[in-house]
C-alpha cells in the first residue's frame, strides 16, 4: 500500500514539476513563459561538444528537476517526497563510526579543487566548505552563502547523535532539508566516506579549531 | 608600442603583487583590530573595496592594449574576400559601433537569430570576410604568449559604448524566447554539486570566501555594476576577459562541463543578465582582481 502511494506521488510530482517550470517570485513574474522542452534544447546545444563521460553532469536527476521547478521551496507533499527519497540514499559507515581525523578534515574544508573541467582525475577533491561557511574563527577568508559553523560541535555538546546527523547532512544535505543549496557530497560520490568522516571530526572534535 | 607594453606589464605586476600584499595585510589587521566576527568582516570588505578602487585606474589598465589591438583587427583585411570587418552590422548598421554594445544581444534578421557580440563577430568573419574562424575560436581565451582576436575586438567595440546605458532589446519574439530561456537556465540545478547560477547569485551581499557575489535574481544595482564593467582586465589572470569567459569560469566552479563557446544557451543567459542590468552605465574595459 505504501509502495502504491509512493508511485502515485511520483506520477503526480512529474506533472507538478512541469507545471511549475516558470520562476514564480514577484520579481520574476513579468518574465515571458517558455516550454521546458525548449529550455532543454538550448541546454543540449550549449554542451553539444561535451564528451560522453561529462555529458551526464548536464542531465538533471529527478530531485534537481523538482527543486528547480519549485525554486528550492517545495510545498508540503513535495517536501516530504524529496526528503524521504534523499534520506534513503544516505550510507553510513559500516562500523557506525562517523568521526574521523579533524586535521585531515580541515584540509578537506579548505580545499577548493577537484572535479572541475580544468582538473585531472588525479586532482585531490576538496569539500570547499570555507567557500560558503565560517568554521575556524582563525580563518577570515570564508564565504557567507551558508550559515556560520563556528563552535558547531561544542554548541551540540559533542553529542554522538548530532555527529551522526552531521554525517548525514554532508552525505546528502537534502535528506535534512529538501532542495538545500548545499551539494550532496556523498550521494554524488564527490567526497569519499573517509573525507566526510574527517569533516565531521573537524566539526565535532573538541581539539578542532572550529570549537576553540 | 613595445615601451608601452612593458610599462603596462610592469604596472600589472605591481598591481598584482600589491594586491596580494594588501589582502594579506588586511587579514592580519582585521584579526588584531577586531576580535569579534562582524567588525572583522566589515573591515575586510572595506579593505577589499579600497583595493578595488586602487586598481580601477584607466591610465594603468592593460585592457586598453586589447582595445588598441581590437581597433587594428577591426580594419584588417583578411579572409577569402580579403576585406575588413568594417562592413559588419553589430546592430546599428554596418560599421556603426558607437552605442552598439549597449543594445546587445539582439535579433539579427540576416542571421535569423539572437546574438551576443562574440557570436555576431564570428558570423561577420564567416559571412563578410570569408574567414575560417577555426583559429579565432581556438584562441578565444588568451593565455601566456597567445592573444585572442575575440577579446581584443570585444574590448574595442564594447569601449565604444562607454558612458552609455544598457538598453535590453526584448521586442522580437526570439528575444523574448531568449529572455525566458536565460531565466530558466539561471535557475536550472545540475551536476555533481547540484548548483545553478542562482545558488550563488540570487541574494544580496553574499560572498564566496572574500569575493562578493552580484545578485542577478532581480533588476538593479548589482546587475548594473557587474554588466557595466565587463569586459574587464583580470589582474589575477593578466588577461582581458569577456562575459563568455566569465560564464565558462562559473560553470567550471560549478563542476559542470565546459559550455560551448558562443553557444545559444550562453547568449540566453546574457540576455537575461542584460535585462537585469537595464539602465546600467557601461565603463569598459574595467579592471578587476
Amino acid at each position: 500500500m505504501k509502495m502504491n502511494m509512493n508511485m502515485i506521488r511520483t506520477v503526480m510530482l512529474a506533472g507538478f514539476a512541469s507545471s511549475l517550470a516558470q520562476p514564480g517570485s514577484a520579481q520574476q513574474a513579468d518574465l515571458p513563459k517558455v516550454d521546458p522542452a525548449v529550455v532543454e534544447a538550448y541546454v543540449a546545444g550549449t554542451w553539444r561538444s561535451t564528451s560522453e563521460g561529462w555529458r551526464a553532469r548536464v542531465v538533471q536527476d529527478e530531485t534537481q528537476r523538482i527543486c528547480t521547478a519549485a525554486r528550492n521551496e517545495p510545498s508540503g507533499a513535495v517536501f516530504d517526497q524529496v526528503r524521504d527519497k534523499e534520506k534513503a540514499t544516505v550510507a553510513f559507515p559500516a562500523d557506525g563510526v562517523v568521526v574521523g581525523d579533524w586535521q585531515r578534515g580541515a584540509q578537506v574544508a579548505q580545499r577548493g579543487t577537484g572535479g572541475q573541467f580544468t582538473d585531472t582525475e588525479q586532482t585531490v577533491r576538496g569539500g570547499n566548505c570555507y567557500a560558503c561557511h565560517q568554521m575556524s574563527k582563525a580563518e577570515l577568508s570564508y564565504g557567507t552563502l551558508g550559515p556560520s559553523l563556528t563552535n558547531y560541535g561544542k554548541d551540540r555538546k559533542f553529542d554522538p547523535a548530532e555527529a551522526r546527523n552531521a554525517y548525514a547532512k554532508i552525505y546528502n544535505a537534502m535528506s535534512v532539508l529538501p532542495c538545500s543549496q548545499m551539494p550532496r557530497f556523498g550521494f554524488h560520490k564527490f567526497l569519499s566516506e573517509q573525507q566526510i568522516k574527517d569533516v565531521v571530526a573537524y566539526l565535532f572534535d573538541p581539539a578542532s579549531p572550529v570549537n576553540k | 608600442m613595445t615601451m608601452r607594453t612593458s610599462l603596462f606589464s610592469a604596472a600589472a605586476v605591481a598591481l598584482g603583487v600589491f594586491g596580494a600584499g594588501l589582502l594579506a595585510g588586511q587579514t592580519a589587521n582585521g584579526q588584531q583590530a577586531a576580535p569579534t566576527q562582524q567588525p572583522a568582516q566589515d573591515l575586510s570588505e572595506k579593505e577589499i573595496e579600497r583595493y578595488r578602487a586602487m586598481i580601477s585606474d584607466p591610465m594603468s589598465n592593460p585592457g586598453y592594449l586589447n582595445v588598441d589591438r581590437g581597433e587594428q583587427l577591426w580594419s584588417l583585411a583578411r579572409g577569402t574576400r580579403n576585406v575588413s570587418l568594417e562592413g559588419c552590422d553589430i546592430g546599428l548598421g554596418p560599421g556603426k559601433l558607437e552605442g552598439a554594445f549597449a543594445q546587445l544581444p539582439r535579433f539579427f534578421q540576416d542571421a535569423g537569430k539572437v546574438m551576443d557580440l562574440e557570436q555576431r563577430l564570428l558570423w561577420c568573419m564567416t559571412a563578410i570576410q570569408g574567414l575560417d574562424t577555426k583559429d579565432v575560436v581556438a584562441r578565444r581565451f588568451s593565455g601566456p604568449g597567445r592573444t585572442s582576436d575575440m577579446e581584443d575586438l570585444v574590448g574595442f567595440i564594447a569601449n565604444k559604448s562607454n558612458g552609455m546605458a544598457y538598453q535590453p532589446q526584448l521586442q522580437h519574439p526570439k528575444e523574448q524566447e531568449m529572455l525566458a530561456v536565460g531565466a530558466a537556465i539561471f535557475e536550472r540545478r545540475a551536476g555533481p554539486w547540484d548548483f545553478s547560477c542562482a545558488t550563488c547569485h540570487a541574494a544580496e551581499g553574499k560572498r564566496i570566501r572574500l569575493q562578493g557575489l552580484p545578485d542577478f535574481s532581480k533588476p538593479g544595482k548589482a546587475a548594473q555594476e557587474t554588466m557595466g564593467s565587463w569586459p574587464t582586465y583580470r589582474v589575477s589572470q593578466s588577461q582581458m576577459r569577456t562575459m563568455q569567459h566569465r560564464l565558462w569560469d562559473c560553470y567550471r566552479q560549478m563542476r559542470m562541463p565546459a559550455p560551448d563557446y558562443a553557444s545559444d544557451g550562453l547568449t540566453a543567459l546574457t540576455v537575461y543578465m542584460v535585462r537585469q542590468a537595464a539602465g546600467g552605465e557601461i565603463q569598459v574595459p574595467s579592471i578587476k582582481r
